[in-house]
């Protein structure tokens, strides 16, 4: 035996701030695209879609398209075998909830505008495009409820008739109920006799949002051979497979599905499709393989969309700025169907309402409505963004009532370093967490108390640009999921993540992993970890993934779970790579396993220069010539890792805003923010999804939303109109980090996708409300628009709310 | 986002441009400048012309020249070289000011500034500086060139002078040597539309305002002058307080339009504030 060689040692990979390896190809696009993938033999796809938002589909008149050049086929709801099974909904939130069948292409009933009414198949894309226009539909018009406040009104007009309502569900916890907490409607209760007590209540509109990911929807399937293979830009082939099996009736051994190279997701690929379902069945029936892409405006019409809640809040506190209870009333729009996880979004953000803070009452009901508009689902945060917009407008409203500063009246209330870990009155168990640190270090990157004097000066001058401050210290809840909890919320699935790793002959490492990356560099950071684990170079290691038939199991990417489940499940197949590796690693150095230490790649025997490197055991294993007895050959080790909790990352957010009182626009002139997802495996990754994420807040503070006209026409259906920042709209940011480990899982980490989404959208509010105080202005609806924020100086804006005071 | 189907020509002169103008009978034509405004509707198939003719192949129709008292500007020029042209930056300044804000820097090397003028969109930014500096727009046709002063050159939402059988040429504009410009633009995003935008441009003497000049983007379907702001600034000195007082009546006889940016009255509220702004900047108060 050699012995060890010193150049074999590897530096350490966690911490290290790499480049991501996966970028170049990403950046160029020369890689698998979905829409890439051109099959000898290959249809394209387009579908016709119902301008309509509700209407009857009459008659469909195909003949004109289907005479057309190049046109294969055309064929409506009626004409394709299995196109009216419904779409699943994998989240019955109550054993009573209302669920609508969702056909893949309307059979009689169009229900929301952009909805598909029938599929072209032609020989190039540009020969199906052309034939949609000569597609003749005849519509009766119905009535639309495009409100959910009217929806749920006596004689609304019914999305769903044979419903008999348009609400789906409704779900409440309540802590009194859950032994968690007290009863809330006492804390209002005695709130309001009490002299000394506090209760503000708000209505705050969470606007709805499209996931403007920058590659739009891609299918191809190709029915040759023994498995049908079907290429999606989708974050959940896993999913896919399932649910297409289910729904198609094909045996999910025949079906392999792909998701190559995908470009973004943010949750809206997060989704089984209508298309997707189409594509496989035209594929199928017509033996060859087909393509379908999506433009973007039909992205923007028929993949889901997200947020779009009316919240009822109402806080009660004491004068001395205790938070006493918390209750919150949802309106949800699901759209006009459910999607995997429509009527769970909701339901995400019910356990984080209460945040950081000690409320000791705290009850949370939502109620979830159908609507003629494009169906909603998972966006970016997920439920999680409109609670910590909740909570963190409240506490700034709170702070003003009280004339207090809003960080140090927060502090007062948040749970404390020391009282971790903490149940809250939510039931969830916080492991860990810093609020003071995080909030210390972003009030001196942010020059907190030098900017609290400009503005003041600025309000002393009556600077027709004011200044404000304002803040979000946020929570969320991540890492999903503890498969035991998704049970207990009637989630239909569990939570695990699995993890291959396999040594290869010539000593060089492939992981193959549940996680399915559309963006997030799990192929960098993913390495980063097998390379500590096994102490090999960086290099060496190849991520594969996205594949069913490589990627047996896994359950995908989403809430921020790929590193918190998906990384630790891939630690422990390293892990149990390494303790089969000693044992023939013993037999070759004679030695006893116990006596064997492994460290920057190689065993040695404690005490002695007598070692081997792990490629050489990983070579041992592969030509089997001398290993121990009864040892298999092979030192390949799999993985599946269900969490124990989900993960609590934090953070302190501070937003300064110059409002130009003349024209209304709100410009960002100052953004820090402390973040602490625990420990960073790779930094850089970190920071730049703290940057994405802010700017997808900042974009729901200031400047995106999905509009509907009175007929129910997205009338932001191109980024014409549909608004989303670039560079230039947005300040530098300034990040840091503060490290709490995480207690729950091996790495000590958290999840860190979603965190700044979560974070940002109620800093940036807060300033800007908090500029224009001196105007009595409390609340202006999101989008901010100059207008909006113009009209609220007028004078114009949102009608103040009340504030009540006891019996003061 | 696939086009409906189209011939296309690529002329390499303004001569053989005009003819196939000429021999196009009945067909429906668009001229293609830069692509900026044509191209994303021919995809999404808001309009599906016959023909497409690319001016983009002429080279006559590019550049800057010097015309005595004229800076003349080739059609096909892009935004970028009009920020870059020392010409216009010298003499037609507020062009130059105004080309700098046109979208992105994508959109500012292919967009041209007469595809701008001729496409005549009520929110583009290149009309307005036009009119302000009483820019002359020479259209070539089968029978010569003829010359339309920009304020007869807008005739309508997306409608100008030009008749189908002929295309803009090139844009001469009066020389405003020494004269301080800005262009004032309000919008959502840096890519966006202008909701509102004001063009200046006075020239100070000993600091008085001797001459203004000032038009409006987007307050109606064509590009405004704002006459009576002209005329109230002439003669006052240049301080903030006068130069207020006359934005104040930026928004008079204008008609501008409600829309999911802005409503009709925010508008005329953002022309006075604008206005002020874009005129204080241009004479360097």
């Amino acid at each position: 035996m050699t012995a060890v060689d010193e150049t074999t040692t590897t530096e350490r990979e966690f911490g290290k701030a790499r480049r991501r390896k996966e970028d170049a190809r990403l950046i160029t696009g020369r890689t698998r695209w979905t829409d890439n993938i051109t099959l000898p033999g290959m249809l394209h796809l387009a579908m016709v879609r119902s301008p309509l938002a509700h209407a009857r589909v009459t008659a469909v008149d195909a003949s004109a398209a289907r005479r057309s050049p190049g046109v294969i086929g055309v064929w409506s709801g009626p004409e394709l075998p299995g196109s009216a099974v419904g779409m699943p909904c994998a989240w019955p939130i109550t054993p009573d909830m209302k669920s609508p069948t969702h056909p893949a292409i309307a059979q009689d009933t169009v229900r929301f505008a952009g909805e598909i009414v029938a599929v072209v198949a032609a020989r190039s894309a540009a020969e199906a495009r052309d034939a949609v226009d000569l597609v003749q539909v005849e519509y009766e018009q119905l009535p639309v409820v495009l409100d959910m406040e009217a929806a749920l009104a006596e004689g609304a007009p019914l999305v769903h008739p044979d419903l008999g309502t348009n609400e789906n569900a409704t779900w409440i916890f309540d802590s009194a109920a859950a032994g968690s907490g007290g009863d809330v409607e006492e804390a209002i209760r005695a709130a309001r006799d009490d002299p000394d007590g506090i209760v503000i209540e708000r209505r705050y509109r969470q606007q709805r949002l499209i996931p403007a990911f920058m590659e739009p929807r891609s299918i191809v399937m190709d029915p040759t051979g023994e498995q049908l293979t079907l290429w999606s830009s989708t974050q959940v082939p896993h999913f896919v497979r399932i649910f297409m099996a289910l729904v198609t009736g094909t045996p999910e051994s025949k079906i392999r599905v792909i998701a190559p190279d995908v470009g973004g997701g943010f949750g809206g690929k997060l989704q089984f499709t209508p298309e997707e379902v189409v594509t496989f069945l035209v594929g199928r029936r017509l033996r060859k393989p087909v393509k379908y892409t999506e433009t973007r405006t039909e992205s923007m019409l028929a993949g889901h969309q997200g947020r779009d809640q009316i919240q009822k809040l109402t806080l009660t506190a004491r004068r001395d700025g205790t938070v006493t209870g918390l209750k919150v009333e949802l309106l949800c729009d699901m759209g006009a169907y459910l999607g995997l996880v429509t009527p769970g979004i909701p339901i995400l953000g019910a356990f984080m309402y209460n945040a950081i803070y000690k409320f000791p009452a705290y009850k949370f009901v939502c109620t979830n409505v159908f609507t003629n508009t494009t169906w909603t689902d998972a966006y970016r945060g997920a439920g999680r963004p409109e609670a910590t917009f909740a909570i963190e407008r409240l506490m700034d409203t709170l702070a003003a009532e009280l004339g207090r500063d809003p960080l140090e009246l927060r502090e007062q209330n948040w749970i404390k370093h020391d009282e971790f870990p903490f149940t809250t009155v939510a039931t969830m168990v916080y492991d860990s967490g810093n609020y003071e640190a995080a909030t210390t270090r972003a009030k001196q990157l942010f020059g907190y108390d030098e900017l609290r004097r400009e503005q003041a000066e600025r309000r002393a001058r009556q600077d027709p640009v004011q200044l404000g401050i304002g803040v979000s210290t946020f929570t969320e809840m991540c890492g999903l999921a503890p498969s035991r909890v998704l049970g207990a919320l009637s989630y239909v699935g569990g939570g695990w993540e699995n993890a291959h790793v396999r040594m290869l002959p010539t000593g060089k490492v492939e992981v193959v992993t549940g996680t399915s990356p559309h963006g997030q560099g799990h192929e960098t950071a993913w390495s980063q970890i097998v390379a500590d684990k096994l102490g090999v170079p960086f290099e060496d290691v190849e991520v594969l993934h996205g594949d069913t038939a490589i990627s047996v199991r896994g359950l995908d990417t989403y809430g921020s779970r790929s590193l918190p489940v998906g990384g630790i499940a891939l630690a422990m197949a390293a892990d149990k790579v390494v303790e089969k590796a000693k044992v023939i690693a013993a037999h070759l150095l004679e030695a006893n396993a116990d006596d064997l230490e492994f460290s920057g790649g190689s065993f040695t025997v404690r005490g002695t220069d007598k070692g081997v490197p792990i490629q050489q055991v990983a070579f041992a294993a592969f030509d089997a010539h001398n290993l121990p007895d009864g040892v298999e050959p092979g030192i390949d080790a799999d993985a599946t890792y269900d969490p124990v909790n989900f993960s609590f990352p934090h953070g302190t957010h501070l937003c300064a805003v110059e409002v130009d009182t003349e024209t209304g626009r709100p410009t960002i002139r100052k953004y820090v923010c402390v973040d602490d997802v625990g420990r960073a495996l790779n930094p850089l990754i970190v920071e730049g999804q703290v940057h994405g994420g802010v700017t997808q807040g900042i974009a729901q503070a200031l400047f995106e939303e999905a509009r509907h006209d009175e007929v129910g026409t997205l009338t932001t259906a191109t980024f014409v109109d549909y608004l989303v920042p670039s560079a230039p709209d947005l300040p530098t940011y300034t990040t840091e980090r503060t490290e709490t480990p995480s207690t729950d899982n091996q790495l000590g980490v958290k999840g860190v996708g979603e965190a700044g989404t979560i974070a940002s959208t109620p800093a940036v509010v807060n300033a800007v409300v908090d500029a224009l105080r001196p105007w009595g202005v409390d609340d202006i609806e999101m989008p901010l628009t100059p207008q909006r924020v113009w009209r609220a100086v007028q004078g114009g804006g949102v009608e103040a709310t009340t504030i009540q005071d006891g019996e003061a | 986002m696939i086009p409906a189907a189209f011939d296309y020509e690529a002329p390499a002169t303004v001569e053989e441009a005009l003819g196939i103008l000429s021999s196009a009978g009945d067909r429906e034509v668009k001229l293609l400048a830069g692509g900026q405004s044509l191209l994303p509707v021919l995809r999404l198939r808001m309009a599906a012309p016959e023909l497409v003719v690319d001016l983009g192949r002429i080279p006559e129709l590019r550049g800057v020249r010097d015309d005595g008292d004229a800076v003349v500007i080739g059609a096909m020029t892009t935004h970028d070289d009009v920020t870059r042209e020392p010409l216009v930056r010298q003499h037609a300044l507020l062009l130059a000011e105004a080309a700098r804000t046109v979208a992105d820097p994508q959109v500012r090397h292919r967009g041209t500034f007469g595809g701008s003028l001729a496409h005549a969109d009520p929110a583009g930014d290149m009309p307005a500086p036009a009119l302000a500096l009483d820019a002359e727009m020479v259209l070539a046709g089968p029978s010569g060139r003829r010359t339309v002063p920009a304020e007869e050159f807008f005739q309508d939402l997306l409608t100008t002078a030009l008749n189908e059988n002929e295309l803009l040429a090139e844009i001469r504009v009066p020389k405003h040597t020494g004269w301080g410009a800005h262009y004032e633009k309000f919008n959502r995003v840096a890519q966006a539309w202008s909701i509102v935008a004001v063009a200046a441009a006075v020239r100070v003497e000993a600091g008085v305002i001797a001459q203004a000049k000032v038009a409006l983007t987007n307050m109606g379907v064509v590009p405004i002058r704002a006459h009576r702001v002209e005329q109230a600034l002439v003669g006052r000195e240049a301080n903030a307080e006068a130069i207020r007082d006359a934005a104040g009546l930026a928004a008079d006889g204008t008609s501008p339009m409600s829309d999911g940016n802005a409503d009709e009255d925010y508008r005329r509220h953002l022309a006075t504030v604008l206005t002020g702004r874009a005129v204080l900047a241009a004479a360097g108060v």
